[in-house]
C-alpha cells in the first residue's frame, strides 16, 4: 500500500502573542499609525468654504450624486476618474513592491494599522507577552474575566468608532452623528456601522495574521513582483550561523572572539525576533509568504546587538542579490522604470483631466420617433432632447444656438433658448430645429449645437455635434 | 475508538467490516455545524412569516401582511410581491415625491409651467408616459401615426381644432368628432376630379387649370358648399376641425406619398368621394385634471 503523506490544507490556528519592541521601525510605524488615524478620524469633521457656503471638506453625497473633495466637486460623469485613481493605486503598489517589497503590507495596510492598535490595547490591559500567555492558560477567574472582558470591550469600542467614522464620510457629520444617536439616521448608516464594527473587531481582534495569510489576495500576488533586487527583510545566515550554527550566550561562548573561534555565528538564539513577529514566523527560516515586511524583527535584533555591543544588521533589509553575491541591489531596473513611467503617465493624465473639468456638460440626442416632420409651410422639423448639467456652485445662464446648418435654420426651445440654471442644477430640455432644405436628399446633415455661458468671463462654450435629417421627396 | 494512523491517534466510527475495514471519524468543524443550525432556524422563521407550504389546493399564508388601497378601499392581504409592488407604487418615497410635484403643477398656471425649465422637464417626462399609455394607440408613440390619413400628426404645426393651449385642453377634455360628408352621391366623377384639382391648386401643386377653375365653382358654390367649413380661402376653421387646404400638411389624403399628379388627384378625390369620419374620445373623467394639464403642455411643446 502506498503511503500518502499530506500536509493539511488548514492548520489549526495557534494564537500569537506578539512581544512589544522599540526601535526605529517601530517608531516609524507608530508615526504612520498616528497620521493615518488622524486623517481618518478627523477628516469628516473638517469644514470647508465652498462658494460662500461652509460644508464638509470631504463628503460623498450619494443622494445628491456628488462627491466633495475640498474644492473639487466630482459628478457622476467624472466616474472615469475613479478608474484612473484605481490604476494609479495599482501601479503604485506594483512599483513600490518591485522596489522595496511588501511596504504596503507592513506599514500602510489598514489591517496592519488596526491590528497594531488592537495589540496595543491588549498589551495595556493584559500586560506583556508572558503575562498574556499566562492569562490565556489560567483557569477562568475574576481576574481573567475582567482583563479579557475589558480587552474585548475596548476592541468593540474601537471597532464601533471606526465604523461610525466611515459612515460620517457619507453625510453631514455633525448632523448625522446627532441623528445616529437619536435613532433617526437612515437604515444604511446603522447597517454600515454594524457591519464595519463586526468586521473590524473580527479582522483586527481575532483573525489578525490569518487575514494576511489566507484571505488577502494582495499578499499572494505581491510575491510575483519580487526579483533579485527587491528589498526584503531577511536574516544574514552567513553571519548568524557561522560555520557551526547559532548558539546561545553562555559558558565558553560569551565574548565574540570566543564564539568566532568556536565557529559559532552571531545569532545568540534569544528568540526575540520570533516573539515580536505579528504573523508568528521565524525570519531565520528565510523569506516566507506570511512575512508582511513589518520590520519589527529588525528592531528586535538591533536591540539585542546594541546591548551586546555588536554590529547591527544581523536581521535587516537586504536583497537576494546582496545576500547571494554581496553586490548592492540595483535600483534602476527595466521593471521599476516601466512601472514608474506608467505611474507618472497615469497621474499626469488624471491631474490633467481634473484640471480640465468643464463647468457644465451638455448632451444632445435626436428624437428618432418620428425622425422628422414636415410643417405647414413646407419646412422640415427635427426634434432633440438636450441634457445640460450645471456643475458649478453659481447660477449659470446658457444661450443655445445652432451652427453649421443652411441659412434660415431656426432653433425653437420654447422659452428656454436662454436658460438660467441654479447651482448644481440638471435640466432636460426639448428643442425643435426647423429649416427649408435646399434639396430633399434623404440624408443626415451634421451640425453643432452650441451652449454659451452668459456673463461669466473665462467659461468656454460647449459645442455638441448632432445631425439634422432631411427626407427624400 | 482510536486508531494509529501515520503516527497519530485518529478517531474511528467504531465499526469494523471484513475484520479490518474501518472508517475514520472526521467531525465537521464546529462553525460549520452552527451555521447549519442557523440556516435551519432561518427556514423555520421564514415559514412562519412568508407563504411557504402547499396544503391541498391552498398554501400556508404566513403571518406577514401587506396593506394597500384598491378602489378606495383598504385591502390587507398575506405577504406577496404583487401586493408589495402595489403598495410601493402607492406609498413609496418616489411616488410621494412625484405626487407632491404633480400637485405643484396642478396649482401652477400654464404660463408658469412653460416658463419654468424644471416643471417643463417634469411635464415632458411624465406626459411622455401618459401619452404612450393613452394616446399612442392612435397617434403613434412619438405623436406621429405610421401613415398619413389614420389620425392627425401631433408633431407638426397644423392644428385641426386649434393649437392654442386652451383649445388643446378642450380637445383632450371633451374629445372631437371630425366629420366631412361624402360627396360621392352628390357630385359626378368628373366633378370630383375638378374639385380635387382645385383643392390641390390651393397648396401650389401643378394641376389642370381648366379643371381647377371648374372645381373652384363647385367648391365656392352651393353645389359643393365646401367653403362652409374650409372657408373661401381654403384655410379651414378650428371650430369645425376642418383642414387647412393651403399648407403643406395633409392629415387625411396622403398627397406627399403620391407618386405623380394623377395619383395626387386620385387620393384627394377619394377623400372627397367617401368623406371623413374620425372620432377622438373625451378624456374628462378618464384622466385626472392634472394629467390632462401635463398632456396639454406636452403636446403644445411637440407641435408648435
Amino acid at each position: 500500500m502506498n503511503q500518502v503523506t499530506q500536509t493539511p490544507l488548514y492548520a489549526a490556528h495557534t494564537h500569537i502573542y506578539p512581544r512589544s519592541v522599540s526601535g526605529r521601525f517601530r517608531r516609524l510605524k507608530w508615526a504612520i499609525v498616528v497620521i493615518a488615524y488622524g486623517v481618518y478620524f478627523l477628516l469628516p469633521w473638517l469644514r470647508w468654504e465652498r462658494g460662500g457656503d461652509t460644508g464638509q471638506a470631504v463628503l460623498f453625497d450619494l443622494a445628491g450624486r456628488k462627491f466633495f473633495l475640498f474644492d473639487l466637486v466630482v459628478h457622476p460623469q467624472d466616474i472615469f476618474w475613479l478608474a484612473g485613481l484605481l490604476m494609479i493605486a495599482a501601479y503604485l503598489l506594483f512599483f513600490v513592491t518591485g522596489l522595496a517589497g511588501r511596504v504596503f503590507c507592513g506599514y500602510f495596510c489598514f489591517q496592519t494599522l488596526w491590528t497594531d492598535v488592537y495589540i496595543l490595547i491588549e498589551r495595556l490591559v493584559q500586560g506583556e507577552r508572558p503575562a498574556r500567555i499566562r492569562l490565556a492558560r489560567q483557569a477562568w477567574n475574576a481576574e481573567k474575566l475582567l482583563k479579557t472582558g475589558l480587552t474585548h470591550l475596548l476592541w468593540l469600542l474601537m471597532a464601533f468608532v471606526t465604523g461610525l467614522t466611515f459612515v460620517l464620510y457619507w453625510g453631514d457629520a455633525p448632523q448625522l452623528i446627532g441623528e445616529f444617536f437619536a435613532g433617526k439616521a437612515p437604515f444604511a448608516a446603522y447597517a454600515t456601522t454594524l457591519f464595519l464594527t463586526a468586521t473590524t473587531y473580527v479582522m483586527a481582534g481575532i483573525a489578525r495574521e490569518q487575514v494576511c495569510t489566507y484571505m488577502c489576495p494582495y499578499a499572494r500576488f505581491q510575491a510575483v513582483m519580487f526579483d533579485k533586487d527587491t528589498l526584503v527583510v531577511s536574516y544574514d545566515a552567513r553571519r548568524g550561523e557561522g560555520g557551526a550554527g547559532r548558539a546561545k550566550l553562555g559558558g565558553q561562548l560569551k565574548a565574540r572572539a570566543q564564539r568566532q573561534q568556536a565557529g559559532v555565528g552571531d545569532c545568540i538564539d534569544c528568540g526575540y525576533c520570533v516573539q515580536v513577529c505579528p504573523t508568528g514566523i521565524d525570519i531565520r527560516n528565510g523569506l516566507q509568504i506570511q512575512c508582511i515586511s513589518c520590520a519589527l524583527c529588525i528592531d528586535a535584533c538591533d536591540t539585542i546587538m546594541d546591548s551586546l555591543g555588536w554590529d547591527r544588521g544581523l536581521v535587516g533589509y537586504t536583497s537576494e542579490r546582496k545576500t547571494d553575491t554581496g553586490q548592492q541591489a540595483r535600483l534602476l531596473r527595466p521593471k521599476v522604470i516601466g512601472y514608474a513611467a506608467v505611474l507618472v503617465l497615469a497621474i499626469g493624465l488624471l491631474a490633467w483631466s481634473v484640471s480640465q473639468q468643464a463647468a457644465f456638460d451638455l448632451s444632445v440626442a435626436q428624437v428618432r420617433q418620428p425622425i422628422f416632420v414636415q410643417l405647414s409651410d413646407g419646412r422640415i422639423q427635427n426634434s432633440y432632447e438636450i441634457k445640460v448639467n450645471n456643475k458649478t456652485n453659481k447660477t449659470l445662464t446658457l444661450r443655445f444656438s445652432v451652427r453649421g446648418l443652411a441659412q434660415g435654420a431656426e432653433l425653437d426651445m420654447g422659452h428656454f433658448s436662454e436658460v438660467s440654471m441654479h447651482p448644481e442644477q440638471r435640466l432636460r430640455l426639448g428643442a425643435n430645429i426647423r429649416m427649408m432644405p435646399a434639396q430633399f436628399d434623404g440624408r443626415s446633415h451634421p451640425f453643432e449645437l452650441v451652449a454659451e455661458p452668459q456673463g461669466v468671463p473665462g467659461l468656454v462654450a460647449i459645442v455638441h455635434p448632432s445631425v439634422f435629417f432631411v427626407p427624400q421627396q | 475508538m482510536a486508531e494509529q494512523h501515520q503516527g497519530k491517534a485518529v478517531q474511528t466510527t467504531g465499526h469494523a467490516w471484513d475484520g479490518d475495514l474501518q472508517e475514520f471519524n472526521n467531525p465537521l468543524p464546529r462553525w460549520w455545524l452552527w451555521s447549519f443550525y442557523a440556516t435551519v432556524l432561518f427556514a423555520v422563521i421564514y415559514w412562519i412569516w412568508y407563504p411557504a407550504w402547499p396544503v391541498a389546493k391552498s398554501f400556508t399564508k404566513g403571518i406577514g401582511t401587506v396593506t394597500y388601497q384598491s378602489g378606495g378601499k383598504q385591502v390587507t392581504t398575506h405577504w406577496n410581491t404583487r401586493a408589495e409592488l402595489i403598495e410601493e407604487m402607492q406609498t413609496g418615497s418616489e411616488t410621494l415625491k412625484q405626487q407632491a410635484y404633480l400637485e405643484k403643477i396642478s396649482a401652477a398656471s400654464y404660463d408658469d409651467i412653460v416658463n419654468d425649465p424644471d416643471m417643463m422637464a417634469f411635464t415632458r417626462s411624465m406626459a411622455k408616459v401618459l401619452f404612450a399609455d393613452n394616446c399612442a394607440a392612435c397617434h403613434g408613440v412619438g405623436g406621429t401615426p405610421a401613415q398619413i390619413g389614420q389620425y392627425p400628426n401631433l408633431r407638426d404645426d397644423a392644428w385641426l381644432w386649434g393649437g392654442d393651449i386652451n383649445q388643446i385642453e378642450q380637445t383632450i377634455l371633451q374629445g372631437r368628432n371630425g366629420y366631412m360628408p361624402a360627396f360621392g352621391e352628390v357630385l359626378s366623377d368628373a366633378q370630383l376630379d375638378e374639385v380635387a384639382n382645385y383643392v390641390l391648386s390651393l397648396s401650389g401643386h401643378s394641376v389642370d387649370t381648366a379643371m381647377a377653375d371648374a372645381g373652384r365653382a363647385i367648391f365656392q358654390g352651393k353645389q359643393g358648399g365646401c367653403y362652409y367649413c374650409h372657408t373661401e380661402s381654403g384655410k379651414g376653421m378650428a371650430s369645425q376641425g376642418s383642414a387647412n387646404l393651403t399648407d403643406a400638411v395633409w392629415t387625411v389624403a396622403d398627397v406627399p406619398g403620391a407618386a405623380d399628379d394623377a395619383a395626387r388627384v386620385e387620393v384627394v378625390k377619394t377623400v372627397i368621394r367617401n368623406g371623413v369620419h374620425r372620432q377622438m374620445p373625451a378624456w374628462r373623467g378618464r384622466l385626472s385634471n392634472a394629467q390632462i394639464k401635463l398632456l396639454t403642455v406636452y403636446l403644445q411643446s411637440l407641435g408648435s
